[in-house]
């Protein structure tokens, strides 16, 4: 699933990442350490809130995966103790409590992002890449994306492909806006659902695959080269596929 | 502790000593004004007497002089009673009278006064008088008085009487106490035998009444009210972990043999595929235990914090994420949504039941007859004080009979356990729905179900709600 991406993006984004797993269970963070390095990347373990907060401040990570209870500190004082020392490095907090009420608390204490066990590891995976590059200087900035011939235009709400406007429902203006900040990269069901929803539930029925085959409809229909991508097994990407 | 030990350390006890004290107090005051009113009384009466007694003397003093007064008060000397009488001369020599010594600067006084004397004869004993003291003309001065013996015995005899009757009633007080004590502890020992069989696991035992209806009984009465309450909780409960062990067994027995066929599976690619399922059943097991976990927060009421909820965007953000999903299905999808339909409660959770009904309605609501159309709405309406969401479908509905049995867990028609799920949709609408204090209602929708939630409609102003984000007035911005 990475041999189509541009090589530069491949480089810095998806192989190179260097990530720290703080996590008291060992098997847990063993099979994590070993997934993670499967992928190409480097991944350190720390057992304790202590030994974590420690590497964390001192080693030059690009992930943070903290899980939330941990021996001597605490997931979320670990994170919020980073951010009084302005080390801002991004944290995926992984937790046994999934209520929304928890992803709150998580989100507040400095976390970037909140990830309910268990987990499929496509989807961690999917998480990490998204808070590794916006370490690496993101476009959330940018009012403007472009992919291949597609552009969309944040300010002026405007879509189009090889020159020609593509009027898009507003809900189907945020899903495409979001898969295009996040070009090149797996985004999964539930980001989707959380992103462009707000909603942190999993509904039984496909709903997201629904909205995404409408808005491919509009955006890669009658052009030769497909944008709007399926991972099979993982969620959607939109990229460039001539190149 | 011994049992006297108890006894004295009981509330009913202590009161009695405290109210002995008391009743002992108030009757000493009683006894002590009487003694004063008595006194008084006979005081004033003798008083009168002496003035009386002078007035008479004078007369004759005044008719026949000093010889005359003389014989008087000789007269009145021989006579029986606790009077007496001196007469002195100018000079302040005793002429005629029945008292021999009295304190010096007694004859002075012209007021009502009380003083100690001795009788002629009587070298030792001192006796009181209560006396007044008349000057006649040519200087006598005449005292008359009377002996106030019987004042002095009556008081003994009062002080006597409340010395003894203290006895009687700290005595009798103190007895009752202990009586009253021993009876109410008796019945609160009886009380707490019960508890702790109670405690030792007999849930079906009960605190003793007395039958009286007094204070004791009506706390027995609660209590045994509130245990026949979480008697009724816990069979409750102990029901549902049977249902859960019960239907938790069938999926792990699937991923159970899934596993060991993947074990024995010798192709790679079988083997892969025999392991995707595993994953699979973990999943569903999982979702299992979070909705049954979901369920169990939104019953024991320890759901998230409950804010001001649009349910009109709410349910025009659900009806939106799925209409998309239904007219693939080639199911026509309609809403019709009131607008400012404000709720205190979760929105996640408000769209989690909307959710779940629509999921059901994709599932279940397909017209049996073939060539009927099958068709979804979602509507959101004010009632009164509620707000009802309805999701209405046209399939084979529920018959009246299931209606209730439905809400409950792991609970599946017959029609439907061919479909995957779990039987916990249902139940986890009709928890929130609790939760926000309202209620999941099933209805004929002739042909097909009508799952009506509702909300009570809050009663805030709808400016309290969270200012929309400032991606949604980005999208609004498009319009």
């Amino acid at each position: 699933m990475l041999s189509g991406l541009p090589f530069s993006m491949r480089r810095r984004y998806m192989s190179d990442m260097r990530l720290l797993v703080i996590e008291d269970d060992s098997d847990g963070a063993a099979y994590l350490v070993k997934a993670f390095r499967e992928q190409g990347h480097v991944a350190d373990h720390a057992a304790d809130g202590i030994e974590g907060y420690a590497r964390a401040s001192e080693g030059d990570y690009d992930v943070l995966i903290v899980d939330r209870m941990l021996p001597k500190l605490d997931g979320l004082s670990l994170i919020s103790s980073l951010r009084a020392q302005k080390i801002e490095t991004p944290a995926l907090i992984l937790s046994a409590l999934g209520q929304v009420d928890d992803r709150v608390k998580g989100l507040r204490a400095g976390g970037d992002d909140y990830l309910p066990k268990p987990y499929a590891f496509s989807e961690l995976l999917a998480r990490v890449e998204v808070l590794a590059r916006r370490k690496g200087g993101a476009n959330a900035q940018e009012t403007h994306y472009h992919v291949a011939d597609l552009e969309l235009d944040r300010l002026s709400h405007k879509v189009s492909r090889a020159g020609k406007d593509i009027p898009l429902q507003p809900r189907e203006f945020r899903l495409l806006e979001y898969l295009m900040r996040h070009a090149g990269q797996v985004v999964t069901r539930t980001m989707l659902l959380e992103n462009v929803w707000d909603y942190h539930f999993d509904p039984q029925t496909n709903v997201i695959d629904v909205h995404i085959s409408r808005l491919r409809g509009k955006i890669d229909k009658g052009h030769a080269v497909q944008l709007l991508h399926t991972i099979r097994g993982a969620g959607y990407m939109i990229r460039d596929g001539a190149r | 502790m011994t049992a006297l030990g108890k006894l004295f350390r009981t509330t009913a006890f202590k009161l009695a000593v405290v109210y002995s004290i008391v009743f002992a107090a108030a009757a000493s005051i009683v006894v002590f004004n009487v003694g004063r009113q008595v006194r008084i009384v006979l005081e004033d009466q003798i008083a009168e007497t002496l003035d009386a007694d002078i007035r008479g003397l004078a007369d004759q003093y005044s008719q026949g002089g000093v010889q005359q007064l003389v014989q008087s008060i000789e007269r009145r000397i021989r006579q029986p009673g606790g009077d007496i009488y001196l007469l002195t001369s100018f000079a302040g020599d005793p002429i005629v009278g029945n008292i021999a010594t009295l304190p010096k600067g007694v004859l002075e006084q012209t007021s009502l006064i009380e003083t100690i004397y001795q009788r002629p004869g009587e070298s030792k004993a001192t006796h009181h008088a209560l006396a007044r003291v008349f000057t006649l003309s040519g200087n006598y001065r005449l005292l008359v008085g009377h002996d106030v013996e019987e004042l002095e015995n009556l008081r003994r005899i009062l002080r006597h009487a409340l010395a003894s009757s203290l006895g009687w009633l700290v005595l009798i007080g103190a007895v009752g106490g202990l009586l009253v004590a021993r009876r109410v502890l008796m019945r609160v020992d009886a009380m707490s035998a019960s508890a702790t069989a109670i405690m030792g696991g007999d849930l079906a035992e009960r605190l003793p009444v007395g039958g009286s209806g007094d204070e004791l009984d009506r706390l027995a009465e609660n209590l045994n009210a509130m245990l026949t309450r979480i008697e009724t909780l816990l069979k409750g409960m102990k029901e549902v972990s049977d249902n859960i062990a019960h239907d938790l067994r069938t999926p792990l027995t699937r991923l159970r043999n899934n596993a060991d066929a993947a074990m024995r599976e010798l192709d790679p690619q079988a083997q892969k595929l025999s392991l995707g399922k595993v994953i699979e059943d973990a999943d569903e097991l999982i979702k299992i235990f979070d909705a049954l976990l979901m369920i169990a927060r939104a019953e024991s009421g320890s759901g998230p914090k409950m804010e001001l909820v649009d349910v009109t965007q709410t349910a025009a953000d659900v009806a939106e994420l799925y209409e998309a999903a239904a007219e693939e299905r080639g199911v026509a999808f309609g809403s019709d949504i009131e607008q400012g339909l404000m709720v205190r409660g979760s929105r996640e959770l408000i769209a989690q039941a909307l959710s779940n009904l629509l999921d059901n309605g994709l599932k279940y609501g397909v017209p049996p007859a073939p060539g009927a159309s099958a068709s979804l709405r979602l509507s959101a309406r004010r009632q009164g004080s509620m707000a009802l969401i309805a999701v209405e479908d046209r399939g084979p509905g529920v018959p009246p009979e299931d209606r209730d049995r439905v809400l409950e867990r792991f609970v599946r028609l017959e029609a439907s356990r061919t479909l995957p799920g779990s039987g916990l949709g249902l139940s986890l609408v009709a928890a929130i729905a609790r939760l926000h204090g309202g209620a999941l209602k099933l209805e004929d929708n002739a042909p097909g179900l009508c799952a009506i939630v509702e909300l009570p409609i809050a009663s805030g102003p709808p400016q309290l709600a969270a200012p929309p984000r400032l991606e949604q007035l980005n999208v609004a911005r498009a319009h």
